[in-house]
């Protein structure tokens, strides 16, 4: 984008949506909400990633994942891996009969750091396995399923069977995972004191800043021929396979970039809160993930975000103060979505407060119109069987 | 893993672990027949499979509950009149779900599995409420005690023969209905081809409730015969449910017999590896093998052919 354009887009209406959620992250929230409730609203958004991605797979591609739990996980667990043997130096863990390897597998009678904790000596090598050991493991299932076209339920119930597979083998293998307690009591990353209120702070901000960078992403997926591609396969997969794509390959890649996001929101989630636990890989926490996206709208990317932080602000609210009654919020919210409001609150703005909008800002929208939408890409859009069900930002 | 055991005690242990595999054979069977019905039927994934269950299960301990205080004298029989309850009420409910909820969703298969996932929250938190977060039990009546002895090494319980005795009830039952009746009959062709069947006059809509209803009536019976092996809580349902589907999935999808044949071989294969392995491990060698198998074949062991 040259950079007059850059400044128009700022100034268009989907520009306008991005700098409101930017200014209500990094302005309104930093300055009205205390140190330990900016990190509570930094743990949502790590969910935000995970909803982001599932925008990206189920909206707009139609692949139900109920097993992004587990590359939330896996990238959190890299991270975490990482984190403990900072935390474990000899001089540290002189106390223990073995010292400088974590303090779980010590109480596990391991002698020695098994092989696949080693590279995690390395911060870079850490970075790297955040986003690369989920998005391998998405590849790997994702060939296997994608490529013998297998989809829809099945492929939701074996992504299920896999959350529920390695939730099972980490509480079971203690010595070598922390089982169900997870990886707790980390410290430090690269000597920086991660726990103090500033670093929390900090943190938060880097949180957002990577938001941002994943919303970035998808928007620039989703406004390609490549977004496209996605939203028809899911109308028409017949028709897209017929006209010369490689149908399995656009599946493949669209369940990959969900796993990495699912994995930088992983890494953040340990980060910000301080552990990781096998908690938040099983099915309840993978299918929750799954409202957050449908409750801001399966289409919108934006809505994700609002979708993450309003079911995780009800939930700790909820959970707070009346514990037995969030259950049947939630399930409540898992068929009020999915009958009355399938596109969820994106689906709601568009209905109710563009058009408001539209009247408010009637002069200007008469001169930008052109800019924003090209007759071609309008037409596109009529032809789409999702035309009406269009995100916000796409105005 | 077989090092250290004679030849005659890995038999014993083969003879023991099968049997109590084939207690769980008995529940996933059960499960599984209501699930793979209403799956077959329908492409409907009911994700609240396992509270329907519980849900007979509760029935069960409350008849029993009802049969000790104000008619001691028929308890033996008790389990009957339970499993009878068991199956209208939990039959009773799934038709009105399916009216309520289910029917607006048949075109939207992946939306069913959100909707009856929150009904399954709903039901557990509900069962929370009513009836405690405490595991319940059932007393067993006098004649399901004990065990048959068959060799000095084997002993057979009386009430985990008595729950697959049910189990293989049911699915004879199931048979006979999908098979040999006019019902079965209009279910097999909705399941083929759902534009002719209803051009020729069947009522697809009625067709669809009474199958779900009679899933959920199955599932019914299936926790009522889960009480006789095991104690009930209010989240015991989602600890099978995963299990369950991949029953489902792995026998082939509208298939009874490919659907007893996968629970068998999964039980199975999970009882006996947890004798030489830790159960966790058994679990997740066994889940794997069965994912792997899918990936290779993706419609299931036994698929229907059918021209789409």
């Amino acid at each position: 984008m040259k950079h007059s354009s850059l400044m128009k887009w700022f100034v268009s209406r989907e520009g306008l949506y991005y700098l409101a959620l930017a200014f209500l992250l990094v302005v309104i929230l930093p300055l009205t909400l205390d140190s330990f409730r900016l990190n509570m609203v930094g743990k949502y958004l790590t969910y935000a990633f995970v909803a982001i991605g599932l925008v990206m797979c189920w909206g707009k591609a139609g692949i139900l994942s109920l097993g992004q739990g587990v590359f939330f996980g896996l990238g959190g667990y890299c991270m975490a891996m990482f984190l403990k043997l900072e935390a474990s130096t000899p001089e540290a863990t002189a106390i223990q009969s073995t010292p400088g390897i974590p303090d779980f597998m010590d109480w596990n009678q391991l002698t020695e750091l098994p092989w696949f904790w080693e590279p995690f000596h390395s911060f870079s090598f850490t970075l790297l396995a955040v986003i690369g050991v989920p998005v391998l493991l998405a590849f790997v299932i994702g060939i296997a399923m994608f490529t013998r076209r297998v989809g829809g339920v099945y492929f939701a119930i074996i992504t299920q069977a896999i959350a529920a597979v390695l939730t099972i083998l980490i509480i079971g293998q203690q010595g070598y995972t922390g089982g169900v307690n997870g990886i707790t009591d980390l410290q430090t990353l690269m000597g920086w004191d991660i726990r103090t209120d500033e670093a929390r702070n900090i943190l938060y901000f880097i949180c957002v800043a990577m938001l941002f960078l994943c919303l970035f992403a998808a928007r620039l997926v989703q406004n390609r021929k490549l977004g496209r591609i996605l939203v028809a396969m899911n109308a028409q997969e017949m028709r897209v396979r017929f006209s010369g794509y490689d149908v399995a390959a656009f599946k493949i890649f669209v369940f990959c970039l969900a796993a990495a996001f699912a994995g930088i929101g992983g890494a953040l989630f340990t980060l910000l809160v301080g552990f990781m636990s096998p908690s938040f890989i099983g099915i309840v926490a993978s299918i929750e993930m799954v409202i957050f996206c449908a409750l801001g709208g399966r289409l919108s990317i934006l809505g994700a975000v609002y979708g993450a932080l309003l079911v995780n602000a009800a939930k700790s609210g909820f959970s707070e103060s009346f514990p037995e009654l969030w259950p049947f919020a939630m399930g409540a919210l898992f068929i009020g979505v999915v009958l009355a409001f399938p596109d969820g609150l994106a689906g709601l703005y568009k209905s109710y407060v563009m058009p408001l909008e539209d009247k408010v800002f009637k002069r200007n929208k008469s001169k930008s119109a052109p800019v924003g939408a090209t007759p071609a890409a309008k037409k596109a859009d009529d032809y789409s069987p999702m035309a009406n069900t269009c995100s916000p930002e796409k105005s | 893993m077989f090092d250290g055991y004679t030849s005659s005690e890995l038999m014993s242990i083969f003879a023991m672990q099968g049997f109590a595999g084939l207690s769980l054979f008995s529940v996933f069977v059960l499960m599984a027949l209501g699930l793979a019905i209403i799956f077959g039927q329908m492409g409907v994934i009911n994700m609240a499979h396992g509270e329907f269950m519980i849900l007979g299960a509760y029935t069960t301990y409350l008849t029993s509950g009802f049969f000790q205080s104000y008619l001691p004298g028929l308890f033996g029989g008790y389990f009957f009149i339970a499993m009878v309850l068991a199956f209208f009420i939990c039959a009773a409910l799934g038709a009105l779900v399916e009216w309520l909820m289910i029917r607006h969703l048949y075109h939207r298969p992946l939306d069913t599995l959100l909707a009856t996932w929150g009904l399954s929250l709903i039901m557990q938190q509900a069962y929370r409420s009513i009836f405690g977060a405490r595991e319940v039990g059932v007393d067993l009546p006098e004649w399901m005690m004990g065990a048959i002895p068959v060799t000095d090494m084997v002993d057979l319980p009386i009430n985990g023969l008595f729950v697959m005795v049910i189990a293989l009830s049911v699915a004879v039952g199931v048979y006979l209905l999908m098979y040999r009746s006019g019902y079965g009959k209009k279910v097999r062709a909705v399941v083929q081809n759902r534009p002719m069947a209803e051009a020729v006059g069947i009522n697809s809509a009625g067709i669809d409730r009474a199958t779900f209803a009679l899933g959920c009536g199955i599932a019914g019976i299936a926790g009522a015969a889960f009480t006789m092996i095991g104690s009930t809580g209010p989240s015991s349902g989602q600890a099978y449910i995963v299990d369950t589907f991949l029953v489902v999935v792995f026998g082939g999808a509208q298939s009874l017999i490919g659907t007893i044949v996968s629970a068998f071989g999964i039980s199975q294969a999970q009882s006996t590896m947890e004798f030489f392995l830790s159960g966790s491990m058994a679990k997740v060698l066994t889940l794997l093998v069965v994912i792997g198998i899918l990936m290779i074949r993706p419609e299931g062991l036994m698929a229907l052919k059918v021209r789409r």
